[in-house]
């Protein structure tokens, strides 16, 4: 098949990014050609203030070098500028008289910086500030040239101007509307703002225009030597900085006969009105908007390597833009609709000594806007929560203090990423600190969670500090930052395909195996990897409780070998005891056997059981079949325990019989697969001492009858779980939490424990499902008991089958090939 | 030392699995993948020692148990970004046996 001919006509950030989410997707649909009027690779566009400043290198910054593009064989021209598209013959011509045919052209030319005009815009040392050319001419013109002056004090003026005076110049910035950053910071933000940059020797002129650049006398070579305000006033100024604004650099589209406006017109496809031609990036008008930050254009590079990439689904609907100055050592966010007015209810907190101010702007009961100066570290989960556009309402008192006033315990008062010393250990399950984070960052030009997950390894095991890597995340990239959202994350790297959308095909279709389900998703991999693999098996189980054939190779070892592993290789056993009452005949058994097999540590568990740990795997068939006592689950995603207190039969405050509820639930849940595991208690009384308020589901008991609370979490985050319902009867409860637990079989992701689950879809759904809808509850209580009806014990199972999982095969050094015959014997199963 | 040694039949083998092979040398892992390709390595993670014989295999690479290093099985080398190599040995089908060679 004759590949197509994908030809990009610029080679920034949005560009390539597009390249690199094609080259994901379709690595061999297209022959790529670059056209790039740059001389330097891609770079990281975003952090040449911190290179201006000093504080990097522009090695540092490359995002793709040379060597990217020639791996994936993408033809590459660099200083190359391109003149003209004939749409008609569909070639681009360069400035070098190449000449490119393309089957799907993509325009990624970015913007223009906006040149003023006015007398003396054209002479020596007026640098515009867009490019690493310019910063180069920055950094040198600072070098033997005192006077500064940049003209515009918004984002990018700013950061010019810090990293001018970091270089030794005297600078003042010049801006004609009354206060700094006015496009994205109120007047009080920009008053502070303005303070801690004068702190810093900046000078500032505000409501002031500038009427003309004054050449210099001879000497200086016809360099700028002064800037002429309004007022008249003049000053020195032998290198004039004009950071005014941006506009789409759609020039070349237009004479191609392309539709723009402020920017190539494109749809929600990323396509323009020539179906050949798609655009990404600043370059472009998307629903009249051009947005000029990295985080939306990321964004279109996705939407459009979907659609080069012939897939047809993503759509782009817009973003919300937020900013994050660049100036070390000075915070500032902004973000949505920080201005406020009189329908909105401002929450505002204000310390002038200490240089904190902060805005958050709610409307009808939602944050729609903020804005933070001196103290950013909650930037990200406000603008989480501003484009989730969830109710904040609840707990409106608390907005203003943060994540950390929420009561997240698992980092309260550690949460200030940008102020954490280097090393601070941050993932305490894989031992990585800060300054290992940050400069794996910066060293590898990563902008987002997975990618910091990879290759620092933070992040990737238990998730508990996902917050705090975010943070460090969002402190060293800034606006580049792009927050994963929930709604839309694939299941892996497998497909683009939802958790939810693989659930309903595999309903929907029928789809009854791994490989089924895969080649009707139209998985990119042969067969999946360690993380999909184990979900997608799960989903078919729960699906297909009898008929899905359940495909040991694709669950994780425990589950396979119906045994926890531990970190020697061996496996521990936990047999099933109902509510965690046992028997003397019980006991002696189990003591037995931990004494013939010396198995090294006997403990009881969290979950009132006993557990045999450090048994060989070979060893594990033979105590199961001398322990003959059902399989306690203890290793699955799957039911664990139902803890109970002693309850009314013994207790002289016990008002319900909770050990005899806890074991009829044990019973009924027994062998049960789960998204994540799944913990029960139940209490006898208020008192509440089987812990029940931190299990999925608990149950405690009241005088009148039983309370049910669900989505609690003893783990990483403690959660106390929410009350569900308060019933009469032991059968409701089993009702209830049965329905309860097949909603959640049913519905949540593969690895989400209750919780999650329920904080996304809600307490209201859940109840609305379980305790309002009676048939509801009561189909999905019988759904489950269909499930769960004639479930074999896996160990028993095992016992039975004796398959060849648990036998090693014994081999000494003195075999050959010679005595094949013998060892063939005693390797084959009998 | 360089033979041939005889294993076991392929079908006890699981495809997308591993069996172990206990040898003078410590336990080697011999995978199957979809294809039937054979692959042996120690049965010993580079990270943290995990045995690799008990991890999910996929494509031609296999997941460790213990912490999800993910290695290529024809290398024995960890997925980049990650690094750390685990042993490889030489293994081969011939008429349905696997065979195993310890040597170098």
């Amino acid at each position: 098949m004759r590949r197509m001919k994908l030809v990009m006509v610029g080679n920034g950030m949005a560009g390539v990014r597009t390249l690199e989410e094609l080259l994901k997707l379709a690595p061999d649909l297209y022959d790529i050609t670059v056209f790039g009027a740059e001389t330097a690779p891609n770079y990281n566009r975003i952090l040449l203030s911190p290179v201006l400043a000093g504080e990097q290198k522009f090695a540092q910054i490359i995002l793709n070098d040379r060597a990217w593009y020639e791996t994936r064989g993408i033809s590459l021209h660099l200083g190359t500028a391109v003149t003209n598209i004939d749409r008609r013959a569909r070639q681009v011509r360069a400035a070098d008289g190449t000449v490119a045919p393309y089957d799907r052209l993509l325009f990624a030319t970015g913007s223009i910086p906006i040149r003023l005009p006015i007398p003396g815009a054209e002479l020596p040392g007026v640098l515009a500030y867009r490019d690493i050319a310019d910063t180069e001419a920055m950094i040198a013109a600072a070098a033997t040239h005192r006077h500064a002056v940049v003209i515009g004090g918004g984002l990018l003026g700013l950061e010019a101007a810090n990293g001018l005076k970091a270089r030794g110049m005297e600078v003042t910035v010049v801006h004609l509307a009354p206060w700094l950053m006015e496009r994205q910071l109120d007047a009080t933000a920009a008053g502070l703002l303005q303070t801690a940059l004068e702190q810093r020797g900046l000078r500032f002129i505000l409501g002031r225009e500038t009427r003309e650049l004054v050449r210099g006398g001879k000497k200086s070579g016809g360099r700028v030597a002064a800037v002429r305000l309004d007022d008249g006033s003049e000053l020195p100024a032998e290198l004039v900085v004009m950071a005014v604004g941006i506009r789409p650099n759609d020039a070349l589209a237009r004479e191609s006969g392309l539709f723009c406006e402020r920017g190539i017109v494109v749809n929600d496809t990323m396509m323009s009105y020539d179906p050949r031609i798609y655009a990404v990036g600043e370059c472009v008008a998307h629903r009249g908007v051009a947005y000029g930050l990295v985080a939306p254009l990321f964004e279109q590079a996705k939407v459009c390597a979907n659609h080069l990439a012939e897939f047809g689904i993503a759509r782009y609907l817009g973003s919300t833009p937020s900013t994050k100055l660049k100036v070390t050592g000075i915070d500032v966010f902004s973000a949505g609709e920080f201005m406020g007015d009189s329908q909105t209810d401002d929450i505002v907190l204000l310390d002038k000594k200490g240089g904190v101010y902060k805005k958050l702007v709610l409307k009808d009961g939602k944050l729609v806007g903020a804005v933070l100066v001196g103290d950013t570290v909650d930037s990200s989960w406000y603008f989480q929560l501003l484009k989730d556009g969830k109710p904040v309402s609840e707990y409106r008192e608390r907005l203003m203090f943060g994540q950390s006033g929420l009561g997240n315990t698992g980092h309260q008062g550690k949460n200030r990423a940008a102020e954490l010393p280097d090393d601070f250990e941050v993932c305490g399950c894989n031992g990585v600190c800060k300054g290992t984070i940050v400069k794996t960052i910066k060293d590898r030009g990563l902008f987002t969670l997975e990618e910091v997950r990879q290759h620092t390894k933070a992040s990737s095991s238990c998730g508990s500090c996902t917050g705090l890597v975010e943070q460090i995340l969002a402190s060293v990239v800034g606006g580049a930052y792009q927050p994963v959202l929930n709604s839309v994350k694939p299941m892996c790297r497998c497909t683009d395909y939802a958790h939810e959308d693989v659930r309903r095909a595999i309903r929907e279709n029928r789809l009854m195996s791994i490989p089924e389900a895969m080649r009707f998703l139209e998985w990119r991999t042969p067969n999946g990897c360690a993380s999909c693999r184990p979900a997608l098996n799960y989903y078919l189980v729960c699906a297909w409780p009898h008929e899905y054939h359940d495909d040991a190779q694709s669950r994780f070892i425990n589950e396979r070998a119906h045994a926890n592993i531990q970190k020697d290789g061996s496996f521990s056993v936990v047999p099933r005891i109902h509510g965690g009452v046992t028997t003397p005949a019980q006991l002696r058994r189990i003591a037995e056997v931990a004494e013939k097999y010396a198995v090294p540590t006997v403990k009881i568990t969290g979950g009132q059981r006993i557990d045999l740990l450090g048994v060989k795997k070979d060893d594990l068939p033979k105590v199961w079949a001398d322990l003959d006592m059902p399989s306690g689950f203890a290793y699955g995603k799957s039911i664990r325990t139902v803890k109970t207190c002693v309850g009314s039969e013994w207790c002289r405050f016990g008002v319900q019989d909770s050990t005899r509820l806890g074991i009829e639930l044990e019973h009924a849940l027994d062998r049960m697969w789960a998204p994540h595991k799944v913990k029960l208690a139940v209490s006898g009384c208020p008192r509440n001492c089987a812990e029940a308020t931190i299990k999925d589901v608990g149950v405690v008991g009241v005088d009148s009858g039983w309370e049910i609370y669900v989505a609690g979490n003893g783990g990483i985050k403690a959660e106390v779980a929410q009350f569900l319902a308060k019933v009469k009867t032991g059968q409701e409860v089993l009702e209830f939490t049965g329905a309860f637990l097949q909603l959640y079989r049913e519905e949540a992701r593969y690895l989400d424990r209750s919780v999650h689950w329920v904080q996304r879809v809600g307490l209201d759904y859940v109840k609305g499902r379980v305790v309002e809808d009676a048939a509801s509850r009561q189909a999905l209580f019988g759904r489950l008991q269909e499930a769960l009806r004639d479930q074999p014990d896996p160990w028993a199972e095992q016992v039975r089958t004796d398959s060849a999982e648990f036998r090693a095969i014994q081999l000494d050094s003195c075999q050959a090939e010679g005595n094949r015959d013998e060892r063939m014997a005693e390797n084959l199963p009998s | 030392m360089s033979e041939w040694l005889k294993i076991c039949p392929l079908e006890d083998i699981p495809r997308l699995g591993a069996r172990v092979v206990r040898t003078a040398q410590g336990d080697v892992a011999v995978f199957r993948n979809a294809e039937d390709e054979l692959f042996a390595l120690a049965d010993q993670c580079p990270h943290r020692g995990g045995p690799l014989s008990q991890g999910i295999v996929f494509d031609r690479r296999v997941s460790c148990a213990l912490h999800g290093l993910t290695l290529n099985l024809d290398s024995g080398a960890a997925q980049a970004p990650d690094d750390g190599c685990a042993k490889k040995y030489r293994v081969r089908l011939d008429k349905g046996v696997v065979f195993l060679n310890l040597g170098a």
